[in-house]
């Protein structure tokens, strides 16, 4: 810690926008930044880290893929609203009044942040130098990242800070999974407890381990959890949801057309599962199309 | 939204045993079928990652055909069969997007079927041209809209409210 020093950290400590305006072009040595994008207050504060900051990290699963809030790609900023303002069960709003980006009190002007309908990873708002993932990054990562960088001992521009190889390599219950196996469908989690020892794909959950970076440290495989998919997709995958269905078409024991179908049925929500932190990445990005969409 | 001047740009994945090869005898038998499809071989449907299909309707084709050997015929033993399965997940997911799951299609098509393969194509074409067209990052771009547009929509919500901007041109 006495290596370096803080000069902004909101949820620690008490620092301004104004802090921030004040510094030169480049003089942080390095912006770890949390959060996907989302609004345009959240488009300003990391346009002026990008300016101010000789580095940027990308630090967790949103500001590299998007994350769990970058599920609501799966809708619209007014559904969103709908729901959230007019018709939530503990919300009491008649007049249907939502957020809006000026409203006048007598003479005086309240502004509000712009929603934005789409939610983005960090990479496609600013230029990125690292990408720190998990959910959260595991400590030892963190500190890896800044030995490096006070070594000055960087890895190339882009890289993603964990290893290259898939969660599978180094999980504990690899050594349980048969060369070959099938199952005929998915059981949830919700309705079963999975054993504690075996593989989550040979007992029959979507673990998300085959098309996942590993180096988390295996913390919810050892909280007998399968990988949600955290740590985004391998090198060289380009769609991590479309990569573990890819695999799912070896796994299922389906022959017949109805036998296949049962077996897709039994996969609840595939978008919400297969692209859990990383739907604002993905090839599609979200939603467009349907009902809910062209109302 | 069909428009009288779309035409479908169409992308099929054909396995190289059987349904490339039915392709060519749909060429050489001078079938008659709709020029919107481009062809790629592959050495088997099972080879078809979903990421293809889904870089495809990505990047701008508004539909695609996976075509390989019947079942029981895959020259890898189970390939087809492996393209079979992911078929239905991939066109729930594409509902979940918004994606009409007509526009990707899966056919078995031999070696010896090129009356069947013109058919898959004019089928697939007929289908899309009724969809209209996809054009996924214009879609995407399009729902990015300013804060001011989706104002306007909201307006009828407020009824009795009068909406900022209008109480300040007062």
């Amino acid at each position: 810690m006495e290596a370096v020093d803080i000069v902004l950290w909101p949820v620690a400590l008490d620092f301004k926008l104004e802090d921030l305006r004040s510094r030169g072009p480049g003089e942080i040595a390095v912006a770890f930044i949390n959060g996907s994008v989302r609004s345009s207050e959240h488009e300003m504060w990391v346009k002026i880290l990008r300016e101010k900051s000789q580095l940027v990290v990308a630090f967790g699963a949103c500001a590299h893929l998007g994350g769990i809030p970058g599920l609501a790609n799966c809708t619209t900023r007014a559904e969103i609203f709908q729901n959230k303002y007019v018709r939530s069960a503990t919300v009491e709003n008649s007049k249907g009044v939502l957020p809006q980006l000026e409203t006048w009190v007598d003479s005086y002007c309240l502004e509000l942040p712009e929603t934005w309908n789409t939610v983005h990873s960090l990479n496609q708002v600013i230029d990125v130098d690292y990408y720190l993932p998990g959910c959260a990054p595991p400590p030892d990562s963190i500190a890896k990242a800044v030995q490096a960088i006070l070594s000055g001992n960087l890895p190339p521009k882009g890289s993603v800070i964990a290893p290259d190889k898939s969660l599978c390599e180094t999980c504990p219950r690899n050594e349980t999974k048969p060369e070959t196996f099938t199952i005929d469908s998915f059981r949830r989690l919700a309705t079963s407890t999975p054993d504690p020892e075996k593989c989550f794909l040979v007992d029959g959950f979507v673990c998300l381990g085959p098309a996942t970076r590993g180096g988390c440290g295996e913390r919810c495989i050892r909280g007998n959890m399968p990988c949600r998919g955290c740590f985004g997709p391998p090198p060289d995958v380009l769609d991590q949801g479309a990569k573990f269905l890819a695999s799912l078409g070896s796994i299922s024991s389906g022959k017949t057309v109805e036998e296949v179908r049962s077996f897709a049925d039994s996969l609840a929500d595939p978008m919400g599962t297969l692209y859990r932190f990383s739907l604002p990445s993905s090839l599609l990005q979200r939603r467009a199309g349907g009902k809910e969409v062209s109302r | 939204m069909p428009t009288e001047c779309f035409e479908p740009r169409l992308i099929g994945f054909l396995c190289r045993w059987c349904s490339y090869t039915g392709a060519d005898l749909a060429g050489t038998s001078r079938l008659q079928y709709p020029p919107n499809l481009t062809p790629i071989r592959v050495m088997c449907s099972g080879r078809v990652d979903p990421t293809f299909i889904i870089k495809a309707l990505a990047m701008g084709a508004d539909g695609a055909l996976v075509a390989g050997c019947h079942p029981g015929d895959c020259h890898y033993s189970e390939g087809n069969y492996r393209a079979q399965r992911r078929y239905p997940l991939l066109t729930a997911l594409l509902d979940q997007f918004g994606i009409e799951r007509e526009r990707v299609r899966l056919e078995w098509i031999s070696a010896s079927e090129g009356e069947r393969f013109a058919q898959a194509v004019r089928e697939l074409t007929e289908t899309v041209r009724e969809l209209g067209p996809l054009r996924w990052k214009d879609r995407i771009q399009a729902i990015a809209v300013k804060w001011e547009d989706s104002c306007q929509s909201q307006k009828s919500l407020f009824t009795g409210v009068p909406h900022a901007a209008d109480v300040r041109r007062q």
